[in-house]
């Protein structure tokens, strides 16, 4: 009988961890959705942000948060599936893959803020760009790197063994058994990782600090000379993106509408990593269907 | 044709993943460097600066020139770091064995995802939360600024929790189902069977999820920073304001002169988070052997 009480008090306790957890998260995104919706509105999308006065929107801020992804992640893709394809088909047991092996898992450990100084030492400093989209984009590629690879190299290898040995049978070779019927095998999980790790970084705001920098110079959307520094598209021009703009304003910022700007940010934050959270489940499982003729 | 294209990609493929140790390499001797810099040719001693806790990086010379103490921010950042943990894992394991063993379907299917997303909320969100929700909620509660270390660990705790969450999912999961079964075939109750048999057989798991967990808690820099306080004491209380490693980084960093003993000051603190967050891969693998034996 005393059994039974406590493995019934025990279930209680469990029940109510899961609904603390439930509660936590529910009340964080519901309070961040609540305060942040009736601010986001389309000015507050699209206009610059202000430096003293009231009224200021994050429209470059989020332009950059989008390029900054864009071009972190058109490094970080190819580099990370490559080097996923070589730790899955081509190494051996040996040293230089225990140290590959070894270097991802310090590098996933890393502290943002120190791949950031890193991307201070390296990508601002010693390269001469300064504060700079780029310094900022490959920053992110390091954070991101070592889960790519991961993603990479465990969709590469869940594709089943029959259907490498088919290619290799047929005297196909290694890489034309990679590029003809790894990948496209692996697409569903691949495209699914790529969107995962760009949502991680999306909101990432440690490493950009010292890298991307904390200001916006004012841009001219109409100007798509790649080089003017006034152009969004020059990927040297510094740009704080959404996520540091809400640190930026919280700690040096003199607008007094701090509250209102934090506020609608956190909220597009927020529903950003959301919708790519949904994308990632969706896409994949409709690439899934489509090429296995499934699904539907 | 078909052979040149296999040894191009061979070693195209092999290039990228020597570029992983490259990198990791770089990081490691640049801000090594960096990091050392304080001490080299400036006849500062490694003790004064890692063992003192007067930070007074701008003391003039007359005064006795700079002090560089930085035990402050690396007590902060242990003491914030296993607060959060010590709050957060036990709610994180329970978590974790209702989702494997107890939960219902629809249960899993609210747990899993709402984990998911609280690991993908960006960490100035949660920054910007704390400021916003718990700090206020402190400073009526039990007076003072509100900025404290109570806010902070809260807050990490909070963060860390996907973490040890599905690290612990992951290895209950992995049990072999026998396990579960010999003890509910020798009149186990659920409970009894958690605590006896299935809890001990996944713990080097969770301490690894916790490990990791904590290694987060360590490097997490903005939504800490943002709470903390940023006073450069080792807090005699809960309700204090304190700093930690990462905070004095991102505060200074961008206000200090690149070589300056002020800034290389930084940049050693910068090396310890990097020599910490080896020290914590260190401590997963011996977890990890000990699992195996």
């Amino acid at each position: 009988m005393k059994v039974r009480t406590a493995d019934n008090v025990a279930t209680v306790f469990f029940w109510l961890a899961a609904l603390t957890i439930i509660a936590i998260l529910a009340s964080l995104i519901g309070y961040v959705l609540y305060h942040g919706a009736k601010e986001i509105d389309l000015d507050f999308l699209t206009k610059p942000a202000q430096n003293l006065r009231a009224g200021g929107g994050v429209g470059p801020q989020l332009f950059n948060s989008f390029y900054i992804l864009v071009l972190s992640m058109s490094v970080t893709v190819p580099i990370g599936l490559l080097a996923g394809i070589y730790l899955a088909e081509y190494a051996k047991r040996g040293f230089v893959t225990g140290m590959v092996r070894l270097c991802i898992e310090a590098l996933t450990s890393l502290p943002s803020i120190v791949v950031g100084l890193f991307g201070l030492l390296v990508f601002v400093n010693f390269t001469g760009w300064g504060y700079s989209l780029m310094s900022g984009a490959l920053a992110l590629t390091v954070i991101n790197l070592p889960l790519m690879v991961r993603i990479s190299e465990e969709a590469v290898r869940s594709v089943p063994g029959e259907l490498k040995e088919g290619s290799l049978a047929l005297g196909a070779t290694r890489w034309q058994t990679v590029i003809r019927v790894l990948i496209p095998v692996a697409l569903p999980a691949l495209i699914t990782g790529v969107i995962i790790t760009a949502g991680r970084v999306f909101g990432e705001a440690a490493a950009l600090l010292y890298t991307a920098g904390i200001s916006s110079p004012p841009l001219n959307f109409s100007n798509w000379d790649i080089t003017s520094p006034a152009s969004p598209l020059n990927p040297f021009r510094p740009a704080a993106t959404l996520a540091v703009h809400i640190w930026k304003i919280n700690s040096e910022a003199l607008i007094p509408d701090v509250r209102r700007v934090a506020d609608g940010s956190a909220a597009v934050l927020i529903l950003v990593v959301i919708t790519f959270n949904i994308l990632a489940r969706w896409v994949g499982r409709i690439i899934h269907g489509k090429m296995t003729a499934s699904g539907r | 044709m078909k052979w040149k294209n296999e040894i191009l990609g061979k070693w195209t493929s092999f290039l990228c993943a020597g570029l992983v140790i490259v990198i990791t390499l770089s990081i490691v001797s640049f801000i090594g460097i960096k990091g050392l810099s304080t001490f080299i040719n400036t006849g500062i001693s490694p003790v004064d600066v890692l063992f003192s806790t007067d930070w007074i990086p701008d003391r003039p010379d007359a005064e006795g020139g700079p002090a560089l103490g930085i035990l402050p921010f690396f007590v902060g950042s242990i003491v914030v770091s296993l607060l959060a943990v010590s709050l957060s894992a036990p709610l994180s394991i329970m978590a974790a064995f209702f989702i494997n063993e107890i939960a219902p379907a629809w249960g899993k299917k609210m747990l899993q995802p709402a984990i998911e997303l609280l690991a993908g909320i960006p960490s100035v969100v949660y920054g910007w939360l704390g400021l916003s929700i718990l700090v206020p909620l402190i400073r009526n509660a039990f007076g003072g600024l509100g900025f404290s270390l109570l806010a902070g660990a809260l807050v990490l705790a909070v963060m860390i929790m996907p973490t040890i969450v599905s690290v612990s999912v992951d290895t209950i999961r992995a049990l072999p189902g026998s396990y579960k079964e010999a003890a509910f075939a020798l009149g186990s109750t659920r409970w009894q069977a958690i605590r006896t048999v299935l809890l001990p057989a996944a713990l080097p798991g969770i301490l690894t999820g916790i490990v990791l967990g904590l290694s987060r808690a360590f490097g997490e820099a903005l939504a800490v920073q943002m709470v903390i306080g940023n006073v450069r004491e080792i807090p005699n209380s809960l309700f204090k304001p304190a700093t930690t490693l990462t905070s004095g980084i991102t505060m200074d960093m961008g206000y200090t002169v690149m070589g300056s003993l002020w800034n290389n000051a930084l940049w050693t603190m910068a090396l310890l988070l990097l020599l910490m967050s080896f020290v914590f891969i260190i401590l997963i693998r011996l977890i990890g052997k000990k699992g195996l034996a």
